[in-house]
C-alpha cells in the first residue's frame, strides 16, 4: 500500500511538472483560434489569426524575416559543415598538444556566454569595419555553429578502426580516394547530424543576430522580429498562429526523427540476428 | 648441370629501423622472404613484429634501412602503390559497404593494360582501362567461392559472425591477385575452435596460390604449425630466423627457448668442449667453440628430461619431486636439484617429496651464449663521486674528474629492484621475467629505454613500474674511448644456405633501384607508356 | 621525388584544420581579445583604469551585479530542487529514458517565443510583472537543462552500487544518501553550471517579463555597448567571462573521472 501511495506520487510529481513546462504552450496553441490577445473566445473559434499571417499590414516583414531566417541558416550551416568536417580531419590528425589547444578554442563558443560572443564580435566587426548586413551575421553564425559540426564529426572519426583507412590504401586507392570512398561515407552521420545542429542552432539565435544585424540595415530575423515587434505592445493574435504552426513543425520533425532512429536500430538488431 | 646460386628473394629487409620518441620500435632488422614462403614474424606484444610489417605494407616509413620488393626499392613508395596486400587483425572491412563493395574496393580502383594505340606524334602508346562490371562481378564471386561465402554478396559486413568477417577480409585482399599477403594477427579475435579451422584454412589457400605469407602472431603454436619460416623478435631485435623444428630444438638464446614452447633454463659454465657444468654436475654434451669456462644458459625441454628411480645406475642428477600434475596424457613433475628447480615430463605420477634419479641426453642438452653478461652502459662522470646513468645521477666510487666519458657496469644481481617505483633512484618497467631454475631473471626498461638485466628472486608482473637501485660500490667504472663505434651484428637466416647467403651478400653490393609503380606496368608490357584513364582527378 | 610526395600528403590532412583554426583565431579568439584592449581605453582610445573604478563604484552596476547572482542562484536552486526527483524518479523508470525527452523537448523552441508566451499569459492573469515573473521565466527557461545531465548521470550509475549498499544494511533513505547523491555530484555540477551562467547572462528574458523594471548582467551588458559605453561593457563581459571560466574548471574538475556529460548532450 504504502509503495502504491508513493508510486502513484512520484507519478503525480513528474506531471505536474510536465504540465507547468507545457502549459504555456498548449495554452497559446488553443487560443491561436480565438483570434484574440487576451486568452478570450469572445470573438469565436476562427482562423482570423492563421489569415492575418498572410493578410495583415505587417506580412510582408514578417515574410522577409522568414525568408532571412532560413537564408542565413542554409548558408551559414552548409558552410559550418564544410569547414568543421575538414577540419576534424585535420584535428584528428594534429599533435597530442596542438589538437588539445585548438579543441579547447573550439569548446569555446559553445561554453561562453551567448551575449559576451555577441558583443565580442561586434566589437570586432566595428574595430574592422566590416559592411554591415548579411556578411556580420553569416560570419558571426559560422561561428557559433562550426564547433557543434567538430563536436559531432570528431567522435565519429575516433570511432573508426585506423586500420579502414589504411585498408583503402592498401587496396590501392590513393589518400584521395582513401578519404571520400572510406573515411568520408563512414563519418557521414555525424556530418549530417552536426548539419541539423548547425541549422537548428542558427534558426534558434536570438542574442547573436539581434546584437550584430545592425540597426540601420533594417534586417530581421524570425526572432529579431518577434523582440522587435511584441517587446512594447505585446503580443497580436497572428503571433500565436505563428507560434502554434512552430511548435507542431519543431515537434512533428524530433518524433520523426527519433521514430527512424528507433525503426533503425530495430532494423540493425533483426539483421545481426539474422 | 650445375645451377648457379641464386636466391629468388620477393622481399629484403636491410638494416631497418624504426625509431618512435627516441625509442626503437624496430632495430637493425635484416631479412629475406623467398618468392612463396610462409613465413611468420613471432613475438610477444611490442616486439616489433607489426611495426615490421607495417613497414613492409607501407603504413610506416622505416627511419633508418631499406625495404626491398622485387629486386625494387620500395622504401619510400606509398601503400597504395606497393603490389601487396592486407588483413587486419580486425578485419577493417569498409562498414558503408556489402560484403561484394568491400570485395569490388580495390578492383574498382584498378587499371589494367588495353592494347596499345599510335598518338599523332607517331609513338606507340599504352592504353590502360579499368575493370568491367562484369569483370568484377566475375572475380568477386571467385574470390567468394574460394572463402565458402557465395551467398553472401549482398550481405552487411555489420551482420556477419567474426570467423565469416575474416574471410571477407581474406577475400577483399586475395581478389587483387597480390604477390605478397600480409597477416596482422589476423586470428587474434576468433575463438580457439574457430582459429583451428582458420589456420588449416590459411595453410591450404597458402598452397593452392603459391603466393608469399607474412604472418604475424604472438602465438607460438600458430607459428610452429603454420609457417616455412618464424623470425622471432624481442624488444625490436631479430632473435633468430629458422625454420620452426630449429626454433623448437635448437633455440638461439634463453628468451627464444623460453618464448618457444616450455623449457627450463638454467645457468652454466661451458668447462670445455663437449663438457658443460649445471647443477653442481658436470655434463657431457655435444657443443664446442665456447670459450672456456665462459657462463652459458642451458635448455632443457620437460620431454626430455627422464624420471628414473633414485639408484638406477643411468641416472645423472638426484632430485626431490616437488609437485606432479595430471595434465590429460602425462604427468607435469617439477623436481627440484641442487637448488635449482627442473620440469619434466612423466608418464606415471611421482609421489611428491620423493627422491628420484634424472637422465638426460647429451643431444638433448641445447647450450647457448648469454644475451648479456653483465649490464653496460656508456656515459660520463657528473660530479665528485657521481655517474649519471639514464638520465639521473648516480652515487658511485671513483677518482675520476667531471665529464670523463666512461663505461659503467653492473652485474644482474647488483641491479636492485624495488616494488614502490619512488623508493628506487630510477623507475622502469617490467618487460619480462624469465626463470631460471633458482632465480628469476627480469628484464626493465628505464624511462629512457635502455634495458636492464635483474637477477631477482622474486617474479615480477610484466608491465609493472618499479624502482631500480644499485649499491654505490658495486657500479664498476672504466674509462671509455668516445671514438670506438659499437660493432652491430646481424641475425642470420639459418634456412639458407651458405651459398645462398653468400649470393645474397654479393647483391646487396649494388643498391637497388626505386620502386615506380608506372614504370613497373610499362616494363611488363614493353612499350612506352602514358595514362589514358580517369586517374587525373583522382590526384591529390 | 617520392619521399617529398609522401610527406607533402601527411601534411595536408592537419592542413584540413589550418583554415578552420584561422576562422577560430580570428573571430573567436581576435574578439575576445578586443574586448580585452577595450576595457583599458577611455572614449579617446587612451589608456585608463577609469572604467574598474567606474564599473565597480557606480550603485547602477553593483545593483545589476547583485540582482544577477540573486535571480541566478535562487533559479538554480529552484531548479536543482525540482529537477532533481524528476531526474531520479525517471532514471528508476524503465521507460525513463524516453519520457526525458518530454522534459527536454521544450528546449528545441526558441526562447523568446516561450517567454513571449508565459508573459502573455501572466498579463491575462492580470499577475503584475516583477521579481516573481522573472524568476518563474527562468526556472520555466532552464529547469530542462538541470534535468538533462543530472538524468544522464543518475542513469549511468551502475545499479549494484545500490545493491551492494542495501546488502551491507543500508536502508532506503541512507542509500540515497550515501550513494546516489554523491555518485551524481558530477551531474549536479553541470547542471548547476548549465543553469547559473546562462541565467546571469541571460538577455530580454528579465527585461520582458518585468516591463524593463529588472535588468540583469546580458542585459546591461548588450545596454552599455548600445549606448557606446565600450569600456563600462567590456568590463562587464570579462567579468562574465571569469563566471564562465571558472565554472567550467570546476564542471570539468568534477567531470574528469565520469564520462561527459556536456559533450553527451549534443
Amino acid at each position: 500500500m504504502v509503495k502504491k501511495i508513493k508510486a502513484f506520487f512520484e507519478k503525480f510529481y513528474l506531471f505536474v511538472i510536465l504540465a507547468i513546462l507545457y502549459a504555456p504552450i498548449i495554452l497559446l496553441v488553443i487560443y491561436s483560434f480565438s483570434n484574440s490577445a487576451n486568452f478570450n473566445f469572445d470573438n469565436g473559434f476562427t482562423f482570423d489569426a492563421y489569415i492575418a499571417i498572410f493578410k495583415s499590414d505587417k506580412s510582408p516583414e514578417l515574410w522577409s524575416a522568414i525568408g532571412n531566417t532560413f537564408l542565413i541558416a542554409a548558408v551559414a550551416s552548409v558552410i559550418s559543415t564544410v569547414m568543421g568536417t575538414f577540419a576534424s580531419i585535420g584535428i584528428f590528425n594534429l599533435g597530442k598538444r596542438s589538437r588539445r589547444v585548438v579543441e579547447n578554442v573550439n569548446q569555446f563558443p559553445i561554453i561562453n556566454s551567448e551575449i559576451v560572443m555577441a558583443v565580442s564580435l561586434m566589437v570586432f566587426f566595428v574595430t574592422f569595419a566590416f559592411p554591415e548586413g548579411y556578411l556580420r551575421l553569416i560570419i558571426a553564425h559560422i561561428a557559433f555553429c562550426t564547433p557543434y559540426v567538430v563536436l559531432s564529426v570528431l567522435p565519429k572519426l575516433e570511432s573508426m578502426d585506423p586500420n579502414t583507412y589504411e585498408a583503402a590504401l592498401d587496396l590501392g586507392a590513393t589518400p584521395f580516394q582513401a578519404m571520400t570512398k572510406v573515411m568520408i561515407p563512414y563519418i557521414s552521420p555525424g556530418i549530417v547530424s552536426g548539419f541539423v545542429m548547425a541549422f537548428i542552432m542558427s534558426m534558434d539565435d536570438f542574442i547573436i543576430t539581434q546584437i550584430n544585424k545592425g540597426a540601420a540595415t533594417g534586417i530581421n530575423t524570425l526572432s529579431t522580429y518577434i523582440y522587435s515587434d511584441a517587446r512594447v505592445q505585446g503580443l497580436e493574435p497572428f503571433w500565436y498562429a505563428i507560434f502554434s504552426i512552430i511548435f507542431v513543425i519543431i515537434i512533428a520533425a524530433l518524433l520523426s526523427v527519433n521514430v527512424v532512429k528507433v525503426s533503425r536500430e530495430k532494423k540493425k538488431a533483426k539483421e545481426v540476428k539474422a | 648441370m650445375v645451377q648457379k646460386v641464386s636466391v629468388d628473394n620477393i622481399i629484403e629487409l636491410r638494416n631497418v629501423s624504426k625509431i618512435y620518441d627516441g625509442k626503437y620500435a624496430v632495430k637493425n632488422a635484416s631479412l629475406t622472404i623467398k618468392r612463396g614462403e610462409f613465413v611468420t614474424l613471432l613475438g610477444p606484444s611490442g616486439c616489433g613484429k607489426s611495426t615490421t610489417l607495417r613497414m613492409i605494407a607501407g603504413f610506416e616509413m622505416p627511419t633508418e634501412g631499406q625495404i626491398i620488393f622485387n629486386g625494387k626499392d620500395i622504401t619510400n613508395t606509398p601503400p597504395h602503390e606497393r603490389p601487396l596486400n592486407t588483413v587486419f587483425q580486425r578485419y577493417a572491412l569498409f562498414p558503408h559497404l556489402n560484403v561484394f563493395g568491400n570485395i569490388a574496393f580495390g578492383l574498382k580502383l584498378k587499371v589494367i593494360p588495353n592494347g596499345t594505340k599510335v598518338n599523332r606524334k607517331g609513338e606507340t602508346v599504352q592504353l590502360f582501362r579499368k575493370f568491367t562490371k562484369e569483370e568484377i562481378k566475375k572475380k568477386v564471386n571467385d574470390a567468394l567461392k574460394m572463402v565458402d561465402l557465395e551467398d553472401y554478396g549482398h550481405r552487411n559486413v555489420a551482420s556477419l559472425s567474426g570467423g565469416q568477417q575474416q574471410r571477407v577480409a581474406i577475400a577483399r585482399a586475395l581478389v587483387n591477385e597480390p604477390e605478397v599477403l600480409l597477416l596482422d594477427e589476423p586470428l587474434g579475435a576468433l575463438d580457439l575452435k574457430m582459429r583451428k579451422d582458420m589456420q588449416l584454412e590459411l595453410m591450404d589457400m597458402h598452397k593452392r596460390l603459391g603466393i608469399t605469407f607474412i604472418y604475424v602472431t604472438h602465438d607460438q603454436e600458430e607459428a610452429l604449425t603454420m609457417s616455412d619460416k618464424i623470425i622471432v623478435m624481442r624488444l625490436g631485435e631479430i632473435q633468430q630466423i629458422a625454420t620452426p623444428e630449429k626454433i623448437y630444438d635448437e633455440p638461439a638464446n634463453a628468451f627464444v627457448a623460453d618464448f618457444i614452447g616450455e623449457s627450463t633454463i638454467l645457468s652454466g659454465t661451458m668447462l670445455d668442449d663437449y663438457k658443460v657444468e649445471f647443477c653442481d654436475t658436470v655434463f657431457e654434451c655435444v657443443d664446442s667453440g665456447f670459450k672456456k669456462n665462459e657462463p652459458i644458459d642451458v635448455i632443457i625441454r620437460p620431454e626430455d628430461l627422464k624420471i628414473l628411480p633414485k639408484d638406477d645406475p643411468h641416472s645423472l642428477l638426484s632430485a626431490e619431486v616437488l609437485s606432479s600434475v595430471f595434465k590429460g596424457d602425462h604427468f607435469q613433475v617439477m623436481t627440484l636439484a641442487a637448488g635449482n628447480e627442473l620440469m619434466a615430463y612423466s608418464n606415471e605420477n611421482c609421489a611428491v617429496g620423493s627422491t628420484v634419479g634424472l637422465y638426460i641426453k647429451p643431444f638433448d642438452l641445447h647450450i647457448m651464449h648469454k644475451t648479456r653478461l653483465i649490464n653496460e652502459i656508456d656515459t660520463y662522470i657528473t660530479g665528485e663521486n657521481l655517474v649519471e646513468i639514464c638520465g639521473t645521477d648516480f652515487d658511485c666510487v671513483t677518482t675520476l674528474p667531471e665529464g670523463t666519458p666512461v663505461k659503467v657496469s653492473v652485474d644482474f644481481d647488483d641491479v636492485e629492484i624495488t616494488d614502490d617505483e619512488e623508493d628506487g633512484t630510477i623507475g622502469a618497467t617490467v618487460l619480462s621475467s624469465i626463470y631460471k631454475g633458482s632465480y628469476y631473471q627480469a628484464i626493465l626498461s628505464t624511462d629512457d629505454h635502455y634495458i636492464f638485466f635483474a637477477d631477482t628472486d622474486d617474479d615480477w608482473l610484466k608491465g609493472d613500474r618499479v624502482g631500480i637501485k644499485i649499491a654505490p660500490e658495486k657500479i664498476l667504472i672504466e674509462v671509455r674511448d668516445e671514438n670506438a663505434i659499437a660493432e652491430q651484428k646481424t641475425v642470420i637466416d639459418e634456412t639458407l644456405t651458405e651459398e645462398e647467403r653468400a649470393a645474397i651478400r654479393e647483391e646487396q653490393k649494388t643498391p637497388a633501384p626505386e620502386f615506380d609503380s608506372d614504370e613497373e606496368l610499362i616494363e611488363e608490357y614493353g612499350v612506352d607508356g602514358e595514362y589514358e584513364t580517369d586517374e587525373k582527378e583522382d590526384e591529390e | 621525388m617520392k619521399k617529398i610526395v609522401l610527406k607533402k600528403f601527411r601534411l595536408t590532412k592537419k592542413v584540413f584544420s589550418f583554415p578552420y583554426i584561422l576562422f577560430l583565431l580570428l573571430f573567436v579568439i581576435v574578439p575576445l581579445v578586443l574586448i580585452l584592449v577595450n576595457a583599458f581605453l577611455d572614449g579617446d582610445n587612451r589608456f585608463t583604469f577609469d572604467n574598474f573604478k567606474t564599473f565597480f563604484t557606480s550603485p547602477a552596476s553593483t545593483i545589476v551585479l547583485g540582482n544577477s547572482l540573486l535571480v541566478g542562484v535562487i533559479t538554480t536552486a529552484v531548479c536543482l530542487i525540482l529537477g532533481y526527483p524528476v531526474a531520479y524518479i525517471l532514471s528508476k523508470m524503465s521507460s525513463g529514458r524516453l519520457i526525458v525527452l518530454l522534459y527536454v523537448l521544450p528546449m528545441f523552441i526558441n526562447f523568446l517565443i516561450r517567454t513571449l508566451a508565459t508573459k502573455a499569459i501572466f498579463i491575462a492573469m492580470n499577475v503584475e510583472l516583477g521579481m516573481g515573473t522573472v524568476l518563474f521565466g527562468m526556472v520555466y527557461n532552464y529547469l530542462p537543462f538541470m534535468i538533462m545531465p543530472l538524468h544522464t548521470t543518475i542513469s549511468s550509475i551502475d545499479k549494484s552500487y545500490y545493491e551492494a549498499a542495501q546488502d551491507l544494511g543500508a536502508d532506503k533513505a541512507t542509500v540515497f544518501l550515501k550513494t546516489t547523491l554523491p555518485l551524481s555530484v558530477s551531474g549536479i555540477i553541470s547542471g548547476i553550471t548549465m543553469v547559473f551562467i546562462p541565467t546571469i547572462s541571460s538577455f530580454a528574458i528579465s527585461q520582458l517579463l518585468s516591463n524593463g523594471k529588472i535588468f540583469l548582467f546580458g542585459d546591461s551588458i548588450q545596454l552599455s555597448f548600445e549606448q557606446n559605453l565600450y569600456g563600462v561593457g567590456s568590463i562587464m563581459s570579462l567579468v562574465m567571462l571569469a563566471f564562465v571560466l571558472v565554472s567550467n574548471l570546476i564542471m570539468n574538475k568534477f567531470n574528469s573521472n565520469s564520462d561527459n556529460v556536456r559533450r553527451s548532450l549534443w
